[in-house]
């Protein structure tokens, strides 16, 4: 009688088989969702445009845009090969974040860990803080020149604050109880700084990563706006003056791709790194 | 007493500054001591200083009066014969349980190999052979307080401080854990100042438990409590002699809470 109660299955039972599929079915439709919001997106511009709805000279098309993409492929842009822009603004944008990146991880850790130097500096970085960076990009032109120098600096500036701050205030957030913990285990200031602090800063260090090189990327673009000879956002300047509306949006859309690239890099990295912690269902 | 006493705290004072300004006193006068390889239990009323005391003598704080000693040496700073189990979980949340356990051999200095080796040995002891490479969070309530055992007990600590250890655990659990710390602290031997706000676990562990009034926080009364060891911590409890002793503290403690409870 057991027997056949334990191999006859419940009615309400769902097989594990069936679960599996739902949840295919589900990212599946997700799926075909996303894409047709997409689609109608860039359908209604283009049609727009054609219907005579959108005007173009300010709007742009989006089949202008693609063209536009494959001219610039092909022939190179009016300032020169599409190629060499790009590499130029992943350049400074790179350099700006990994300098500005280190020197935000050192300084916010050294003041975290340091009670006096916390207070006597915090007011100065508040007001740092709050005034706007951009601004600088105007001095940064006029004392380095317009060559790359100038585009790294305030691409420093720009991720400097950013990950600064995170890794001071990840450092102060550090557990007082692991701290304690580690301090009666027999820790030297050293080995509490490099075993738990910093450890425990790490998730606060690189979620800030993850926003400041898209102000690196920015840093860089306002420069090249401000003056330069090569760059994304030069050519971004040189559409606009010849009133290319296609060309600012083509431009807009390989940084988006730069972009993209540079945040699965840094989560990538962010997985490698954290991989202690539980696993949280990340819905994407 | 001729040997000295492995914990000694007398006349300790300890006072905090409250935001608003006022002075607040957790401990007052406060006298105790304990003996080497003693098992000494502090109960008292909730918020009555008894973590603070612990905090005093690992020496992650200084009194404001008072002396506070170890083995007749003044504390000063953490010492390296100190042992510390926390309430909450306080082992390393990216390291792996041989990594945990390894910590404090390492942070004194101890080789590598060395290091691994007794952390292995200790892993076993606790009965976590097999979860080397888990890392906390995979772990469950008990077996990351196993491993805050063993992570405490590779330094071989002369005093062992533990505050309220096993009150995040469930009845089960705990029951386990308290057989546990019996049996590694009877191969330690060392003195143990248990803080807890269950009186029976203090009755069930302790060799003395002492009764803290409330704030501020002084020793109401100590109680010898004169059962046989080694304890059967499952069974204990519904010893005659066991109801006896928790009757006479109890009245002791209820007295204090209540009056605690009062000054709200």
């Amino acid at each position: 009688m057991a027997e056949t109660a334990i191999t006859k299955p419940l009615a309400t039972e769902i097989p594990v088989e069936s679960l599996a599929v739902r949840m295919r079915r589900r990212a599946r439709l997700v799926l075909a969702l996303r894409l047709a919001v997409l689609v109608v997106l860039i359908a209604g511009w283009e049609f727009g445009v054609r219907f005579g709805w959108i005007d173009p000279f300010f709007f742009g098309q989006p089949s202008g845009i693609v063209l536009k993409l494959i001219d610039w492929f092909q022939n190179g842009t009016s300032i020169g090969p599409l190629w060499k822009q790009i590499w130029v603004t992943i350049y400074e944008a790179g350099a700006g974040f990994l300098i500005g990146a280190v020197f935000g991880v050192l300084c916010g850790i050294a003041l975290g860990r340091n009670r006096l130097l916390s207070d006597v500096f915090s007011i100065y970085i508040k007001v740092a803080n709050s005034i706007p960076r951009v601004v600088l990009g105007s001095i940064f032109i006029v004392a380095l020149g317009l060559g790359a120098a100038s585009k790294i600096a305030l691409a420093v500036v720009m991720v400097f604050f950013v990950v600064f701050a995170n890794a001071f205030q990840g450092v102060r957030e550090a557990d007082k109880n692991l701290i304690a913990n580690a301090r009666i285990l027999g820790a030297s200031p050293w080995q509490l700084t490099t075993s738990v602090v910093i450890p425990s800063a790490l998730s606060w260090i690189l979620a800030s990563l993850h926003v400041s090189f898209g102000f690196a990327l920015v840093g860089a673009i306002v420069g090249e706006f401000l003056g330069a000879r090569e760059g994304m956002g030069l050519l971004i300047a040189t559409a606009q003056g010849s009133f290319d509306s296609n060309g600012v949006f083509a431009a807009m859309i390989v940084i988006a791709v730069v972009a993209l690239l540079a945040e699965w890099l840094l989560t990538t990295l962010e997985n490698r790194l954290l991989t202690w912690r539980p696993e949280t269902n990340a819905g994407e | 007493m001729t040997s000295p006493s492995a914990i000694e705290l007398s006349h300790v004072a300890r006072r905090f500054v409250t935001p608003s300004g006022d002075v607040l006193s957790a401990l007052e006068d406060f006298d105790l001591a304990i003996a080497p390889g003693e098992f000494c239990a502090i109960v008292g009323p909730t918020g009555c200083g008894k973590s603070t005391t612990l905090g005093l003598i690992a020496g992650l704080a200084k009194p404001q009066a008072g002396r506070v000693t170890l083995f007749d040496a003044p504390v000063d700073g953490v010492d390296r014969r100190v042992g510390f189990v926390f309430q909450q979980d306080a082992v390393f949340p990216w390291r792996d349980v041989l990594h945990n356990v390894m910590a404090g051999p390492l942070f004194r200095g101890v080789g590598k190999a060395e290091a691994e080796a007794q952390a292995r040995d200790w892993i076993a002891r606790v009965g976590l052979k097999g979860f080397e490479h888990h890392h906390p969070h995979q772990l469950s309530g008990g077996m990351r307080k196993r491993v805050a055992l063993a992570q405490t007990f590779i330094n071989n600590p002369q005093v062992l401080l533990m505050d309220e250890p096993f009150s995040a655990l469930d009845v089960q659990t705990r029951e386990l854990m308290q057989e546990e710390l019996l049996q590694l602290w009877a191969q330690a031997k060392s003195a143990v100042l248990f803080v807890t706000h269950d009186l029976d676990e203090a009755i069930l562990l302790a060799d003395r438990v002492a009764v803290l009034t409330t704030r501020p926080a002084r020793v109401k009364s100590v109680h010898s409590i004169d059962l046989p060891r080694p304890r059967d911590v499952a069974t204990l409890r519904y010893d005659e002699r066991f109801i006896a002793i928790a009757r006479k503290i109890n009245d002791d403690l209820r007295e204090e809470v209540l009056r605690a409870r009062a000054g709200h």
